[in-house]
């Protein structure tokens, strides 16, 4: 018997190896363990034999039962593990084949600077403020100590609009129809502001002091050759507290520049100038450096213009409702897009309002390129 | 206002060189723009001798020269008559650029000899006209010296921005007043030596406020020839042409002192001169050639012929001086500014007189100003001047300003000792009484405040000496520095180029089709560039659609463009997102084959997320079919929230929109409009405990027919409706339409409420009720 059980294995663990593929291999399982199968019929065969007989024979039929069985399975597996394989082979694709690049929006570098400016003023306490761009002539102008003969109106090109629709009155904080301190009853004359210090006028009227501000916008001038753009973005600032000084100005461009810049060794140079809106007034330029002959800021080897900045006039205080002998303060501003000209190293203004996509491919910014003081402004 | 260094020297006594000058200059306030070197362009060219001057073998009308320009002799050959052995002139090497002819000299043979340069002629080196000879030198002039350095051409020319504030600057005296407080020197004395004057002075006389004075004299008997060289010379460094010695003497002094004037051919004159207001349509032919027709309120100065000057801006062409003139009349007068201001504004009129008036001239100069002119017209034309006739004074009220010394350091962070701004203020003119009560020079109109003395003191001690003083932080927690609004445009900004589309920043006007194209301008700029940028746009799709259709042009295949600014209402400028998605969606591939365009869903999706991204709630929303005229009027629409806000518009645009943008194929947008946003509630931190359900959520298809014109929305709206406890949304996945039959298939997810299972008899009555919901809105349960 014992010979018999061990014959029958080696027949049967024969036979499943040589099984080719999966319906042979099933075939032997049917014929060793199917419902006639040898080892079924022997294990059936254990009922009839007596306990001694049972004692001595059931291990070994089990065995027999299981080492044919794992022998079974673990040829299927050996089949399916190798008919995969051959399809898989069969599938094969040519992943060289181009995908649909997915499109890369852009990011314009003035609203990217724009961003970079409220992260550093962030930083510095300076809220981020805004007012018409279709502004009163009082708001543009006369509050900001530039009456109507003034010569200094000369210089600012200035876009005159007139409604077409009657305004209605009233109208909400931040509207045109929000005269502010205009005193007559006549629709105030409308300009394109040329600037964006009159959002100096009504950070002033609409709040309290002390203020700091920052204001970001488009401005207009009626002026258009290679470096001038009949609109264009200004970033106006505004400080106004309780024993601010011309010092506290100097240090706020420095470190504002420094960090805008990105370097240590930007050198800024004070010149006395005439606003009529700051007295003292003073223009900014900004050292620097000839780098395989173009300009690099940083360093003193030259000096370019950079901003217009001074101590808030005190008839602008007064104009705003405030006493001039307890708040002073100090106001700046500079081009954006001439910030961003600089900094990233464009050439041409014209381009930055053409929207053409070869442009904003070349300077414009990834949309997760979020500029932040941890993680960097521009890294 | 130009100027030479050695005018400058005229009444600042000083060493400096030009660039210690032009440093100084931009330190204290005058903003340096060029520095000139007139001599520049003839640094090449030296004094020469010619040694012998023999005819050419080979031409009448040529010489060939022997010149010594200082190492040796050089074979010339020259065209002039004049040149002869023994004269000096001016002598151009090879490779020397001749300025009046444009060229590079190089050796080369003329006429089969060799000339190695050229001896030159007054308009050769552009110093002249005369060409019809070479420059003839004075015995004396040294061979071999530099020619600009022996004729003086070595008086550098300053350009500096003068700004409104300091009419003393329009002078050249002013400046060094300027450049003494500075530390750069010693302001010289200018002595006004008056001569007597010999019979009555014109008849004159002032009716206008706007003229408080009008000083006049005449010099009869005077010869009208040319001003002087050094006069001459200094007027043409400074881009002035010279014409005669009385026009000449007047932008001399007008420079020089900052002091216009006016000089009339008084054989001319018919009557007494009076300044008054204008007549309505009164003109006056002035000397630039043009006629100007007068403002209402513009001051003249007329004859009885009529007005004669436009005051304080242009003199007339009929009464000026000219060469021929014998008896002159000088006007010195006052002006007001505002009145100056407001009359070459409306005439759009600039002058070197206006520039000054405007700004302010020193109402205590008349009588200098006067005399000082008379003196050099004496002195160069001769004559018997008048005495002079002063009709009206000038204002003598100067600013008087409270000082306290310690604002400089309060106001301007510099602690200057209150000795050291006695000094400063004095040598700018300024009087300092022992109380601190300063009071202006006539020449500083622009004082008014203590803050300007504070500049002033700060300007000349330099405000680079200010010492940067740290702004103190704000106490307390900082908060959002930008508004709500703000953070929804950056938001938005991020996730719309996330989303592939490109940022534009266009123009904000527009032109007027375009503009009522998309609802009409509420404003027009009433002076624009050109008409393609008058309205003030009504919304962002023409500058973008522009952009796409350029962007077209160029052979690209496809436009996504976004743009966030503001359009232009009557009442408020409103905060909007713009997007054009033009061209082609998805380029022609292996995978897909042809290529894609965009279609209105497109649109549609984009404006979803972006209002998503925005913070709108989207779940809600109704599509309204009232997008407007520059739309395709099936394929577009508004999405609202409840009846009346809208928040977007969203579609295909009308086929004639993109025929005015000149686009081709099809295109879509969409525009969002940020301030119909309903603002966030809350800002607390703390959220809700998370709560998850208990059981999974049970998905039910229900496929209806629906009649024509039953729109998906309120299909699902009907339906979601149905059982608002068990239905937790409901999502159309299937539409068709077969025999004229329409089809739509939505999926109906159902939470159940609480730790148990629907039963059967629950769910089919929910499933009940959502056919019956449906069959209200006439739609049937397919078979």
């Amino acid at each position: 018997m014992t010979q018999d059980l061990e014959t029958m294995r080696d027949h049967m663990l024969v036979a499943v190896e040589a099984a080719a593929g999966l319906d042979a291999l099933d075939a032997v399982r049917v014929d060793a363990l199917g419902k006639q199968g040898r080892i079924t019929q022997l294990l059936k065969s254990l009922g009839r034999m007596s306990p001694d007989e049972r004692q001595s024979e059931g291990p070994r039929i089990h065995g027999l039962r299981e080492a044919v069985a794992g022998a079974i399975a673990a040829r299927k597996e050996a089949l399916e593990a190798a008919l995969l394989d051959v399809r898989l082979r069969s599938e094969t694709l040519d992943l060289t084949l181009p995908v649909d690049p997915a499109p890369e929006g852009r990011v314009h570098p003035v609203s990217q600077v724009m961003d970079e400016l409220a992260e550093i003023f962030a930083d510095l306490g300076f809220a981020v403020a805004s007012g018409p761009e279709i502004e009163d002539d009082w708001h543009n102008f006369t509050a900001l100590n530039i009456p109507e003969t003034h010569p200094a109106r000369a210089m600012h090109d200035t876009f005159y609009v007139e409604g077409i629709v009657a305004r209605a009155a009233g109208g909400e904080p931040g509207s045109p129809s929000d005269g502010g301190g205009s005193a007559t009853d006549a629709p105030p004359r409308m300009v394109l502001r040329t600037h964006t210090s009159p959002v100096q006028i009504r950070a002033m009227t609409q709040g309290k002091p002390p203020f700091r501000v920052i204001a970001p916008g488009r401005v207009y001038r009626s002026d258009w050759d290679a470096t001038h753009t009949p609109m264009f973005h200004q970033v106006e600032g505004l400080v106004i507290d309780r024993g601010i000084t011309l010092g506290h100005l100097k240090w706020t461009l420095e470190t504002f520049l420094k960090a805008f810049f990105e370097r240590d060794d930007i050198v800024l140079r004070l010149r006395p100038s005439y606003f009529p809106f700051t007295e003292p007034s003073a223009e900014v330029d900004v050292g620097y450096s000839l780098v395989d002959g173009r300009r690099r800021l940083g360093g003193q080897e030259g000096w370019m213009e950079l901003l217009g900045s001074g101590m808030v006039h005190p008839r602008v205080i007064e104009n705003c409702g405030l006493d001039p002998a307890e708040w002073q303060g100090f106001a700046f501003g500079v081009g954006v897009d001439r910030l961003a000209m600089l900094k990233y190293g464009m050439d041409d203004l014209r381009p930055f309002f053409e929207a053409d996509g070869r442009w904003s491919r070349h300077y414009g910014f990834s949309a997760l390129d979020l500029p932040t003081l941890s993680g960097g402004l521009s890294a | 206002m130009k100027f030479t260094l050695s005018w400058l020297k005229d009444h600042l006594e000083t060493d400096a060189d030009a660039a210690t000058v032009a440093d100084a200059l931009t330190r204290g306030g005058l903003e340096v723009e060029e520095v000139r070197d007139p001599g520049a362009p003839l640094r090449p060219f030296r004094v020469a001798r010619v040694l012998t001057a023999e005819r050419h073998p080979q031409a009448d009308k040529l010489q060939v020269l022997s010149v010594d320009a200082g190492d040796g002799p050089m074979q010339v050959v020259c065209g002039a008559p004049n040149a002869r052995a023994g004269m000096l002139g001016v002598f151009g090497p090879p490779g020397a650029y001749v300025p009046g002819s444009g060229i590079t000299l190089k050796v080369a043979a003329i006429r089969g000899v060799e000339s190695r340069g050229m001896m030159c002629s007054t308009r050769e080196l552009e110093l002249g006209e005369d060409h019809d000879g070479i420059i003839e030198l004075p015995a004396d002039a040294p061979v071999g010296a530099s020619y600009p350095d022996y004729a003086g051409l070595t008086d550098p020319v300053f350009d500096v921005n003068v700004l409104p504030n300091r009419p003393d600057c329009m002078g050249v005296r002013g400046i060094a007043r300027d450049l003494a407080a500075m530390g750069l020197g010693t302001l010289r004395l200018f002595h006004v030596e008056h001569l007597v004057g010999q019979g009555a002075g014109p008849v004159v006389a002032t009716e206008t406020p706007a003229c408080p004075a009008f000083y006049a004299r005449t010099v009869s008997g005077v010869r009208n020839g040319d001003a002087p060289e050094w006069m001459r010379r200094r007027l043409a460094a400074i881009g002035q042409k010279p014409i005669s010695a009385l026009v000449d003497v007047t932008n001399y002094v007008s420079v020089d002192l900052g002091r216009p004037l006016h000089v009339y051919d008084a054989g001319k004159l018919r009557g007494p001169l009076m300044a008054r207001e204008a007549r309505e349509g009164e003109e006056v032919a002035a000397l630039n050639g043009r006629t100007y027709t007068l403002p209402a309120g513009a001051t003249v100065i007329a004859d009885e012929a009529g007005a004669q000057d436009i005051a304080g801006i242009m003199g007339g062409e009929a009464t000026g001086a000219t060469p021929a003139t014998t008896d002159v009349l000088i006007e010195c007068a006052y002006f007001e500014r505002e009145a100056i201001a407001r009359t070459g504004q409306a005439l759009n009129l600039t002058s070197d007189a206006r520039q000054r008036f405007e700004r302010g001239v020193d109402p205590g100069f008349l009588d200098d100003g006067i005399e000082h002119a008379t003196r050099l017209i004496f002195d160069i034309c001769g004559g018997r001047p008048s005495e002079v006739t002063r009709a009206g004074a000038p204002p003598t009220a100067r600013a008087t300003v409270a000082y306290d010394p310690a604002l400089c350091a309060r106001l301007g962070g510099l602690d200057v000792h209150p000795d050291r701004q006695r000094v400063i203020l004095a040598s700018l003119g300024f009087t300092v009484s022992d109380d601190w009560t300063v009071t202006a020079p006539g020449w500083r109109p622009d004082i008014d405040g203590p803050a300007d003395l504070v500049e002033e003191v700060i300007r000349i001690e330099g405000v680079d000496r200010v010492p940067p003083v740290e702004l103190p932080r704000a106490p307390g927690v900082a908060k959002p520095t930008a508004s709500p609004a703000q953070r929804v445009e950056r938001r938005l900004r991020r996730a719309a180029a996330a989303r592939g589309l490109d940022e534009a920043i266009t123009w904000s006007f527009v032109s007027g089709p375009q503009a009522d194209a998309f609802g009409g301008a509420a404003w027009v700029v009433a002076n624009p560039i050109s008409e393609e940028l008058r309205a003030m746009r009504p919304s962002l799709l023409p500058g973008l659609l522009a952009a796409a259709s350029r962007a077209q042009k160029r052979g690209e295949a496809g436009s996504r463009l976004f743009e966030i600014g503001r359009r232009y209402g009557a009442d408020a400028e409103r905060p909007t997102l713009g997007l054009v998605l033009a061209g082609e969606a998805h380029a022609r591939g292996w995978r897909n084959g042809r290529a894609t365009g965009f279609d209105a869903f497109d649109a549609k999706s984009e404006a979803l997320a972006l209002l998503v991204a925005a913070g709108a709630p989207v779940d809600n929303l109704q599509v309204f079919a009232d997008a407007g005229p520059a739309w395709h009027p099936g394929r577009s629409g508004t999405l609202r929230l409840g009846p009346k806000t809208v928040l977007a518009a969203f579609g295909a645009l009308h086929p004639l929109t993109l025929k005015a943008f000149d686009l081709e194929g099809e295109a879509v947008a969409a525009e969002l409009y940020l301030d119909a946003i309903p603002a966030r509630k809350g800002t607390a931190t703390q959220r809700v405990p998370y709560a998850p359900t208990a059981l999974q959520p049970v998905r039910r298809d229900f496929a209806f027919t629906v009649p024509a014109g039953l729109t998906a929305d309120a299909l699902v709206r009907a339906v979601k409706g149905a059982d608002k406890a068990a239905i937790r949304s409901a999502r159309l996945f299937d539409l068709f339409e077969r025999d004229g039959v329409r089809s739509m298939a939505v999926e109906v997810v159902l939470q159940p409420p609480g730790e148990r299972s629907f039963t059967e008899e629950e769910l089919k009555a929910v499933s009940d009720r959502v056919v019956a919901a449906a069959a209200k809105q006439g739609a049937t349960l397919r078979g």
